[in-house]
Parts: C-alpha cells; structure tokens; sequence
C-alpha cells in the first residue's frame, strides 16, 4: 500500500512535468503569441518591445524561461503577463466557486444516476426503463453551453425564478449560496447523470445473472436486500472509477464552460479569460492545477477500488 | 419410514427461445421423505438442475413457463411470489451450487454472508447472528472458524468455499437441502470430504438432501434413492441398490457401463453411450433414448414409453419385457 502511494506520487510528478513542458512548448510555437508585442501595444518600436521581453525574461533562452516559470508556480509567485496579478493567488481565490460547483454537481449526478439506473434496470425493457433511456440520451446528448443558456433564458430570465449567476460564498449565506448555484449544478451534472445511470443499468443487469445473485434469492432476502445489497454493491465497482476520473476531470478544468456561462468566479472561469487572452502564466498555472486532480483523483480511485472489492491488491501482482 | 415432505407432481418447466420451445423439464414427479437422500442423476442438460431450482421459485428467467405443483408440506410452492417465498427459502430449503467461488458475494466477508442469511429470517443482534456463523463455520469442519469468519471468499479453497456455503445453507436448520451438483468443481479428495460432511447431517439432524449429480460414484457414496433423468424426463426411480445391482432402464445400464471401475480388469476404453442426447427443442417422439438405445424396437420409437412400478417404489420408462430388464445391467459384484 505505501509502496504502491509512493509510485502513484513518483508518476504524478512525471505526469506533471510532461504537461508542463508541453504547454509550454505549444505557447511557444503558435503565432502571435509574443505577449511583449502584445504589452508593449499596436505601434510599439521594437525597441519598446525588446525592453517588455527583457522586463518579462522573455529575451532568455526557453530552458532557463521554462525553470523560472515553474520556481514561481511552486513558490506562489508567478504573476500574469497581461494583468500584473498574482496567478497563483488568483487560482486560490477561485477555488470556493469552483468546489461548490463541482461537489454540489458530483453529490447531484451521482444521486440521481444511481436512483435512475437502479430503476432502470429493476424496471428493464419495461416502460420506467424505456423512458429513463430517453430521458439520458437526451441528457449525454445536450451541449452544457446550450443547455446552460437555454435554462438561463427561461428559468431566469422569462420566468425569475432563479438567479442568473454569480457566486455567493458558503460563508457569506449557505442559503443564497445554494440558490445560486442550483442552475450551475444541474447543468454541470445532467450528462454524467445520463452516463452514469446507462452504465449502472447494464452492470446490474450482468450482476443480475451472477451466481451469488441466485444463492442471495436462495438465502431467502427479499427482493429489495437481493437488489441493493448483491446488485446493486457489486456493480457500483465500475461507477466509482468512473467518478473519480470525471470528478477529477471536472475540478481539473471540465467545468469551465459552466462557470463561464454562469459567470462563476471559479478556476474555471479564470481559465477561459487566459486562453482568450493567450496569457501564458495563468494557463500554465491553472494546467497543473487541473493535472494535478486528475492525477489525484486517480489516485485515489485505486484505493477505493481495493477497499470496494476485496480481491484487488495494490502493488502486488495479481494471484493467478 | 417417516413422512413425505416434499412431493412434486408433473412439474414442466419450458423456455421460449427464438427457435422454439425448449421444454427442459417434461412431467417430472417425485416424492421425498423426511431423512433421505435422493440423488437426482443425468447428463449435463438434462433438467436436473431446472428442476432443483425450480423447487423453491429459482427459474426467474422471463421467458420460462412452470407448471405442475411443488408440494412442501401441504403447501403449494409453485406460483407463489418471492415475497411469500422468503420464508421457505433458507428456511425450510436450503440451497448449495455448483461452483462456491460464484456462489458467494466476492465483496462481503463470509460470517457476514452468514450472518446476513439470519438476520433476515431472524430477530437478532449483528453480534449474534456472527456469533452463530462462526459456530456453524466450525460444525462443518473450517479451522480458526472466528478468524475465518473474517475472510473474503477468494481467501478461501474450493473444498473451504463448499463448506462455507453448506454452513450458509445449514444456518436456520432447514428441513431440506438442495445441493446442485455440489462437488463437481473440487479435486477427489475434497470432493470426499464433502460428502461425507452432507452424509454426517443427514444422519446427524435428519436433514433431507436432495443431490443433484452427473456422477454415479457420488451417488454410490451417500443417497438412499436414485432419480435418473434423461433429456427432461424421469426414466428411472429406485433404491440405491436397486439402481445398481438391479436396474431396469437401458440407460441406467448405460450409465453404470460407462464407470471406471477399479474391481474389475482394465478393458482398453471404457464403455460409452452411443450418440448424443437430443434436442429438447424437438425432442423425439416415442421414448426419448430410443435413438441412442441398443434395445431398441418399434414401439420405442412410436409411444410414449411404457411406465411401470415392481416393488411397489421400483419405477421405470420402458418398453422391454421385465425379463429381459431383469437380464441385464447392474454391478454383479456381490458373487453374482
């Protein structure tokens, strides 16, 4: 286990490094990307600019821009090339909103996947079963950005029944908070509710067939104990991995669309506006931020995984 | 002998599949009495095992039509929900399967599988329930029952498996058990020790055991009666002795032929069964065995064959003469 820890941890830094490295290779060589030229503004003198880059470090070469870049983000003090702001610091104060939104969703998804699968899946070929299909294709099928507006347009803005964005803090009113962010949660959850529920549907209906499925009925159980805890425990194995690469994914930058539509001062959010503006800083920051989840929550899924199903052994090879 | 508790009338299970009805359990009746044995015996798809599931409501397939009547002390079984079937299942009939690595939940400790079994029949704490797991862990022969009660399945051998789920199935001391082929996946030895293990609590609580099998030399070990069924039908049913020193139908002299047997010289191949067994989709007309039969005639071929009863337990399907079906087959070992 601790052997096991140690590797994961050991490939998260290989894992981060080669992001890093990447990214900034890929600013490197896109046109237009000189943020001097940028700064120093339209009709700059290139002597104006040369001052800007050498302001900036940009007149050295890319190993040594590469090492400063990476010293700053470990030491919080990577600042943004357009706006003179701490990124780092800005990634911290983005993070409530980007929590909120993302816990509340995962909480939402996958509730409701699982009461949607099961359903399904006790109700297989059956009408409950058929329009729960419907009802998640639809679902995998709608665009967040569209989705989002259209909710926005009708529950907001027709209708005022609900806000239309921005972010409250926890701390400031739970209430408001969770008013606020009931739109941001549905949107983001409703194509993992809809994945989620399909997958769970045909694992419990493979487990449905397993032989300790039968010595579970044969026990005596009723049907309810048979379902929930033979089905049901067993195929939510699968789920939980799924869940924690989407949980990561979504921290890790997946939710970006949402915040934005939403105008969710999150990480998210903060990423979008350095794309647009091409601010290297701020995407390389916020790149390892979202490597980093994805990474861990990897991670983490491999324990879990080992303490859902007994028969999995970190780090050892498996028995035969 | 004391009184039948489970009798089975006519019990016909069928499947609809896409090409046709597959009819896996024709007309299969039988009687079992409080403290037997009975060995349900037959090639692989032969509906033994429809049958043993079928007892206590485990055909679930939705395609499966049952008819015919389970009679477990006077009270119908077949049709009854699962719902009303919970208090019979585990309680009253227990079941053991064929393979105890699928049988058990990998997820779930095995005292907790036990434990789990009791408290749903029972009003009693988490504690007990394990304390009693542990208990019945140790009567059917696992050492360090209370550290192994804290064991997942994997953790456990094949033979260790098939007593665990026999301690399972024995928790509410239930008047019946059914076990479905239940040394098939176990090397010889354990396979012995098993059987000695359902043998001792037939003998020692009276258990009534029905044993489903492909096996004549488990039989041989522990059942009282002998149920030979073939391509969904029953073709013979008698006593154990009966079945071995004196049996009647072709293709429990088929069976018996096709033993390995060590008291005997060694002839260069054993003795097979001619053919295959047919398709239940559209099983033969006339005795079901005629086409594989070396002792077929014409009225095989055409009726239904014939039932008959000596003794007055002693039944078999045959169109043959008694004589002749006193000629042949059995083990003549006792001086014969």
């Amino acid at each position: 286990m601790a052997r096991f820890v140690a590797r994961r941890l050991l490939g998260m830094f290989a894992v981060l490094f080669a992001i890093s490295v990447i990214v900034f290779l890929i600013f490197n060589v896109i046109p237009n990307s000189d943020p001097a030229a940028r700064i120093a503004g339209k009709n700059a003198d290139p002597a104006l600019i040369a001052r800007v880059s050498a302001d900036l470090g940009l007149d050295q070469p890319l190993p040594i821009q590469y090492l400063t870049m990476m010293k700053q983000i470990f030491t919080g003090q990577l600042t943004s090339y357009a706006k003179d702001r701490n990124v780092v610091e800005q990634i911290w104060e983005g993070l409530p909103a980007t929590f909120s939104l993302c816990i509340g969703a995962a909480v939402l998804w996958m509730s409701l996947a699982i009461v949607f699968g099961y359903l399904s899946a006790v109700h297989a070929g059956r009408f409950t079963d058929r329009a729960l299909t419907i009802l998640s294709l639809v679902g995998i099928s709608m665009p967040v950005f569209w989705l989002a507006a259209m909710l926005l347009y009708f529950l907001s803005f027709m209708v005022e029944l609900f806000p239309t964005g921005s972010y409250v803090p926890l701390s400031e009113n739970p209430l408001d908070w969770a008013y606020h962010l009931i739109l941001p949660w549905f949107t983001l959850a409703v194509l993992f509710v809809g994945l989620y529920s399909r997958v769970l549907r045909s694992n419990m209906l493979d487990a449905m067939n397993e032989d300790y499925v039968r010595t579970a009925r044969a026990k005596g159980l009723s049907e309810r104990q048979v379902r929930i805890r033979h089905v049901l425990r067993n195929s939510m194995i699968p789920i939980v991995t799924l869940f924690g690469l989407d949980f990561g994914m979504v921290v890790g930058g997946g939710a970006i669309l949402t915040e934005t539509v939403y105008n969710l001062d999150g990480v998210g959010l903060y990423a979008g506006e350095a794309i647009r503006s091409l601010d290297l800083p701020p995407l390389m920051a916020v790149v390892m931020f979202g490597a980093f989840f994805i990474v861990l929550f990897n991670t983490i899924v491999d324990i879990l995984y080992a303490v859902l199903d007994p028969r999995i052994r970190l780090g050892e090879a498996a028995p035969a | 002998m004391s009184g039948v508790i489970l009798k089975v009338d006519d019990l016909r299970v069928s499947f609809a599949t896409e090409d046709g009805v597959v009819q896996a359990v024709d007309g299969v009746s039988f009687e079992l009495t409080a403290g037997e044995i009975l060995a349900i015996v037959g090639e692989s798809g032969c509906g033994k095992s429809v049958t043993a599931q079928t007892l206590t409501g485990l055909t679930r397939a939705t395609n499966a039509r049952i008819t015919g009547s389970v009679n477990y002390r006077d009270r119908e079984l077949n049709g009854l929900s699962d719902h009303q079937l919970c208090d019979v299942r585990g309680e009253q009939i227990s079941m053991v399967f064929q393979d105890p690595m699928c049988a058990l939940n990998p997820v779930y400790r095995v005292g907790d599988q036990i434990a789990e079994m009791i408290r749903a029949h029972r009003d009693v704490s988490k504690r007990k329930a394990q304390a009693r797991a542990v208990e019945l862990l140790r009567s059917v022969g696992i050492p360090n029952p209370d550290r192994r009660a804290r064991h997942y399945p994997h953790e456990f051998s094949g033979g260790m498996r098939q007593r665990v789920m026999i301690a399972m199935a024995l928790a509410l001391e239930p008047d019946v058990l059914i076990a479905d082929e239940p040394t098939t996946a176990l090397d010889v030895t354990i396979q012995a020790q098993i059987l000695q293990l359902i043998d001792r609590l037939n003998r020692e609580r009276g258990l009534a055991v029905i044993l489903i099998t492909h096996d004549l030399g488990v039989v041989a070990e522990v059942a009282d009666r002998v149920l030979v069924m073939y391509a969904g039908q029953v073709v013979e049913d008698a006593t154990l002795d009966e079945i071995f020193y004196a049996p009647k139908h072709p293709y429990t002299w088929g069976l018996l032929g096709s033993l390995a047997r060590l008291d005997q010289p060694r002839t260069a191949r054993l003795v097979q069964i001619p053919g295959a067994p047919p398709s239940l989709l559209a099983p033969p007309s006339g005795c079901r065995f005629a086409p594989r039969c070396s002792h077929v005639f014409e009225e095989c071929t055409v009726l239904p064959p014939l039932e008959s009863r000596t003794g007055g337990m002693h039944l078999d399907r045959c169109w043959l003469d008694a004589d002749e079906k006193a000629h042949h087959g059995g083990l003549r070992t006792r001086g014969a």
